[in-house]
């Protein structure tokens, strides 16, 4: 398994990506947008940060490029995609998930830990947690509230495609332990396959044993 | 070939949040005015070359609906005049 973290002009959680999945012994390699994918690309993580500055809207020119069709077709014939902050506005800009990721309701930066609540443990990303589960992720976004109509939200939650809740300590799902107001506290979501996920909250930043919890490596395992 | 000025004005589906349109609400109340609501909107100017004012509004449709507007959040409206070249 090699897998893809594709860094676009301002991509920042791109190293962080590969550090942490390789200390998990699984493959990983910074590939350049412009590059394209690599033939053996088992599996994609489009990464954190402010692609091409946040213009416009936050993933929406990342979510045009050329790349981002090899990652539609990657993912289409089966491969893992994996969106994680920045990398998440662009799998939505670029309709690989359903929904938009827009500015917090608080109108400002939100960088905290938080408390998410494993909501769907039957797919690749969550396959490691209970059910119910609560885990504590790091959030550092602007524009990371979930936004979507009600009646495609009701669908997705009906199909179980919800992988990750904002909730408190004790696992409950309550307005005040929503970091920017996304609709009914989704951190993280399928796309109409369970191998593509797009999630707001960095595994990735709490995966290295050497400095501090591991509760992200869960997700990341699902290229192992 | 006629040139135009296509207008594009993007602005969030009714209901949806506007944390920016509240906080702006906010500063100017501050600033002493009274005011009932705020909107806040996009616009863009596109200035094209086409062979009718209909072919220009289609071509600026399609910049909406390709990248200009998100379809999850926003509606759109597309405006179209002759500009001098």
């Amino acid at each position: 398994m090699t897998v893809a973290v594709v860094q676009f002009g301002g991509s920042n959680c791109d190293r962080d990506t590969v550090q942490a999945l390789e200390s998990l012994g699984i493959d990983a390699e910074l590939v350049w947008h412009a590059d394209g994918l690599p033939e053996e690309t088992d599996g994609v993580v489009v990464p954190g940060g402010f692609s091409y500055g946040d213009y416009l809207r936050a993933g929406a020119m990342a979510a045009r490029s050329p790349v981002m069709a090899e990652v539609r077709a990657a993912a289409e014939a089966g491969t893992p995609v994996l969106g994680i902050c920045n990398g998440a506005q662009i799998g939505c800009e670029a309709a690989l998930t359903p929904g938009a990721f827009t500015t917090n309701a608080s109108a400002r930066f939100q960088c905290e830990h938080v408390h998410l609540r494993v909501e769907n443990a039957d797919t690749p990303w969550t396959s490691r947690y209970e059910a119910g589960e609560v885990v504590e992720f790091p959030v550092a976004h602007g524009e990371g509230r979930f936004e979507i109509g009600d009646e495609e939200l009701a669908t997705l939650e009906a199909d179980d495609r919800i992988l990750f809740r904002y909730c408190d300590a004790d696992g409950e799902v309550a307005p005040a332990a929503n970091p920017n107001g996304s609709k009914h506290n989704v951190a993280a979501v399928t796309g109409d396959e369970d191998h593509v996920a797009v999630m707001m909250p960095h595994p990735e930043r709490v995966s290295l044993a050497d400095i501090g919890p591991t509760d992200g490596q869960g997700v990341l395992r699902a290229f192992d | 070939m006629t040139a135009y000025t296509a207008t594009v004005e993007v602005r969030l589906k009714s209901g949806v949040l506007d944390p920016e349109a509240e906080t702006t609400a906010r500063a100017l109340e501050r600033l002493g005015f009274e005011l009932e609501d705020l909107r806040s909107a996009d616009l863009f100017e596109l200035d094209v070359d086409a062979e009718s004012a209909d072919a220009a509004r289609e071509r600026a449709t399609e910049m909406a609906e390709r990248l200009l507007a998100n379809p999850t959040i926003h509606d759109y409206e597309v405006g179209v005049a002759e500009r001098e070249p």
